[in-house]
């Protein structure tokens, strides 16, 4: 099990919760994993319903059996004072920098350096040692940017190390790439069932596969229940109306005369089916197409309620009973 | 500000409304000549693109002349407009009505030859081949954080000073957040602008500028420092780009503000485009927030893919409770316990799979175990079309229709609970900004991608009016 998961994915099919299931799932049964976010959005405290989070590691939920996930918005910025610091002593001349706008500069601007910044940080989480020689986190996930630029995201260390020939820069940027290259990484796609993210996760797999990244699972989110299958999908094209408003009627709910409140439900009910069949053709037409990836695929259900945190333990179980933790 | 009394909405049992406050007219605003730039935005999936795509058709359709800017459409709606290769520059759409008089053009942004177009046409040639040759220089271009909006917002001030269009519909990236969209411009423009492009100029310069000793003392020290961080080569590269770049700064910035202002002109209309989804209303809040605080014209929020019943009077819990009393009682039915089995009831969850024995005394059946044939019950005594077939053959009819109904009804629960959810995420937008007029786009079951699709989306969108009751 590689220990830096990444996640990814279009807008909208739920990244950020399939991470930060993914988080918890791995974290069950005493082990402990930090779960990051880069591009501060501050989804991770709004799904464990907690105030905004800090640039600093902090425990955010308990798992089944004792596990523990740790929770970091990285910043680019203070990320970069952090280096300064860290490497160069840089305290008073990083408060000048700012003032410059260099830090600004170098974060938002900058070709890579933001990016850099944000892999090196998750990089060095997954390193990073106690004093007895054991890893602090058995597993980082991160809640990584979208599809269309998770390739360059994490790929910009090559280009960086291209850019800046010698120098810290330059070794930093490789380090990172011996990480992310390495099967210690996967990097997981989330989608729907739908034509334009399912196009976009098989875009993205064979951008990452050209730029040799490791691609783990694809993560099918918000897959609703079939309720009726193509048999009886069939049927409700076949059956008289007026047999099932007999059927409506024997189960308690109105008259199945011409007018009678069972026979009003008929039109309707048979509406919704026939909006139901168009869908299910469609999400079977690229259940295909995202078998036909060669990359293992897991299914998470859409949940009834909508997400809360009850919610996403249950996406957390589901994770592991499909073996993806 | 609202039109119409609300309480008759709640009777039409046609469409199943979340408790509009103010309703978004669409066509008075595409229709509007004063009405120039209609900004679409908010978070990824929402369906910004293909709304943009609707509005621009509707509105050429009446007889505007339109061109919609899109930023990553569908590749099968990018085809359908005839937009599918970039080449950054709008092109005619065919196929629409232009019985109005109207014109739709399409075009896809590109962003790294919107930039390089900047930088050829602002610099002598053998400068902006120093630019596009620019490692740096190359990097930005083709995409960090940040350039697309930037971009974005230059082809939109492009498309706008050439004044061939009535009207221009704007599509905004996909960013991190909704918001990126107003601050990369201004940022970009501020640090192209600012202070650490003086410091990075300096070694060239130092000669140069008087009375500066001090900046120059802080300089060295800033650009040796930047040399130990970035190494020495990539800020070679650096001082080379923004040296080249030094005399489109002004320009740049210039351009940013008057983009800025133009979005902040009466001509222009946003438009949040939000799912009524937690995230996306969430955003959409924010994103309302923010334009009043940059005094940006708000007309509305659109909300796409809200769904509706025609049965939006049988609850959630009756339509479950009609489907297990349809399934129990062909358990009961099945001597060999076989259709019991085929069909368990499991597939709801485990609340609904405990009903089995406790809900047939109070549904209905008076004695389930002895009628086998459930067209004893009441409602069938005034059938008698079936009554010439076998009794064995004519049970099996009566169970897969029983079975085929209780999927109908249960598919029907499933609709009414999201429809509720719908009404809870979007109750919590609304209570914060009821000011903010809303229209309601019905969700299609399938993709949209081709002209007929976008005219039915739009026809959704401007659809507000004709389902409300008239009053009297």
């Amino acid at each position: 099990m590689s220990r830096l998961q990444v996640v990814s994915g279009k807008g909208g099919t739920g990244k950020t919760t399939v991470a930060a299931a993914l988080a918890l799932a791995l974290a069950t049964e005493g082990k402990r994993t930090l779960l990051v976010e880069v591009e501060g959005r501050q989804g991770i405290a709004q799904l464990f319903e907690t105030e905004a989070l800090p640039y600093e590691e902090r425990k955010i939920a308990v798992a089944p059996g004792g596990g523990e996930v740790y929770a970091l918005a990285i910043d680019a910025e203070l990320a970069l004072l952090d280096y300064l610091q860290m490497f160069y002593k840089l305290g008073g001349a990083g408060r000048a920098l700012k003032k410059l706008g260099a830090i600004d500069f170098a974060t938002t601007i900058a070709p890579g350096v933001r990016d850099v910044l944000l892999t090196g940080k998750a990089c060095e989480a997954v390193r990073r040692k106690d004093r007895n020689g054991r890893f602090v986190y058995d597993y980082v996930v991160m809640d990584a940017p979208p599809t269309g630029r998770i390739t360059r995201f994490l790929n910009v260390n090559d280009e960086v190390a291209g850019l800046a020939k010698i120098g810290p820069i330059h070794n930093q940027a490789q380090a990172v790439m011996r990480v992310l290259k390495s099967p210690e990484t996967a990097v997981h796609l989330v989608t729907l069932l739908e034509e334009m993210p399912v196009q976009e996760t098989a875009d993205g797999i064979a951008e990452l596969r050209a730029a040799r990244l490791p691609v783990g699972r694809v993560v099918v989110n918000m897959v609703r229940p079939e309720v009726l299958d193509g048999d009886g999908l069939e049927l409700a094209t076949a059956v008289p109306r007026s047999s099932i408003a007999r059927a409506l009627s024997s189960a308690g709910l109105g008259g199945a005369r011409r007018g009678g409140h069972a026979e009003r439900l008929v039109d309707p009910l048979l509406a919704q089916a026939e909006e139901y069949a168009e869908r299910y053709a469609l999400e079977t037409e690229q259940r295909a197409v995202l078998t036909d990836l060669d990359v293992p695929l897991h299914e998470l259900p859409l949940l009834a309620e909508g997400m809360d945190l009850a919610g996403l333990y249950q996406l957390a179980r589901e994770l592991r009973e499909q073996g993806m933790s | 500000m609202s039109r119409r009394p609300e309480p008759a909405q709640a009777q039409d049992p046609a469409r199943h409304r979340l408790s509009p406050t103010r309703t978004l007219d669409i066509d008075p605003l595409i229709e509007d000549p004063a009405t120039r730039i209609v900004v679409c935005c908010g978070s990824g999936g929402v369906g910004k693109t293909t709304t943009a795509a609707a509005l621009g058709l509707r509105a050429a359709e009446r007889g505007r002349k339109v061109v919609v800017l899109t930023i990553d459409p569908a590749r099968r709606l990018a085809q359908s407009m005839g937009i599918d290769s970039l080449d950054n520059t709008p092109r005619r759409v065919k196929g629409i009505d232009d019985s109005a008089g109207g014109e739709l053009h399409a075009m896809m942004l590109d962003m790294k030859r919107t930039f390089d177009e900047i930088v050829e046409g602002h610099a002598d040639p053998d400068r902006a081949a120093a630019i596009l040759g620019n490692p740096f220089y190359q990097s930005l271009s083709a995409g960090f954080a940040g350039t697309q909006e930037y971009m974005a917002m230059e082809k939109l001030g492009q498309l706008r000073s050439r004044d061939e269009w009535d009207l221009i519909v704007v599509d905004t990236p996909p960013s991190r957040s909704a918001l990126d969209f107003l601050d990369a411009p201004k940022r970009l423009g501020s640090f192209l602008d600012g202070k650490l492009i003086r410091v990075l100029l300096a070694p060239a310069k130092v000669g140069g500028r008087a009375g500066m000793k001090f900046l120059n003392v802080g300089m060295s020290m800033m650009t040796g420092a930047l040399g130990k961080v970035l190494g020495g080569q990539l800020l070679k590269d650096v001082q080379t780009f923004v040296a080249a770049m030094d005399s489109m700064f002004g320009g740049f910035r210039t351009r940013a503000d008057a983009t800025y202002k133009l979005l902040q002109a009466p001509g222009t209309a946003f438009l949040v485009v939000a799912a009524p989804e937690r995230d996306a209303l969430r955003e959409a809040a924010y994103f309302v927030e923010r334009l009043a605080a940059e005094e940006m014209p708000l007309a509305g929020l659109v909300l796409n893919r809200v769904h509706g019943s025609g049965a939006d009077r049988l609850s959630a819990e009756r339509a479950l409770a009609a489907a297990e009393n349809l399934e129990d009682s062909r358990i009961v039915d099945q001597v060999d316990g076989k259709a019991g089995l085929r069909n368990s009831p499991e597939t709801y969850g485990s609340s609904e799979s405990l009903a089995p024995t406790g809900s047939l005394a109070p549904t209905g059946s008076p004695d389930p175990a002895g009628s086998p044939d459930p067209a004893e019950s009441p409602a069938h005594t005034e059938d008698t079309a079936d009554a010439d077939s076998p009794e064995t053959t004519d049970a099996d009819a009566d169970r897969s229709v029983d079975r085929l109904t209780a999927g109908l009804l249960r598919l029907h629960a499933e609709r009414m609970r999201l429809l509720s959810r719908e009404q809870r995420t979007r109750d919590r937008f609304t209570a914060l900004h009821p000011e903010v007029a809303v229209t309601e786009v019905a969700a299609l079951p399938g993709d949209v991608h081709d002209l007929a699709g976008l005219r039915d989306i739009g026809d959704r969108l401007a659809a507000d009016r004709p389902e409300l009751p008239e009053t009297p």
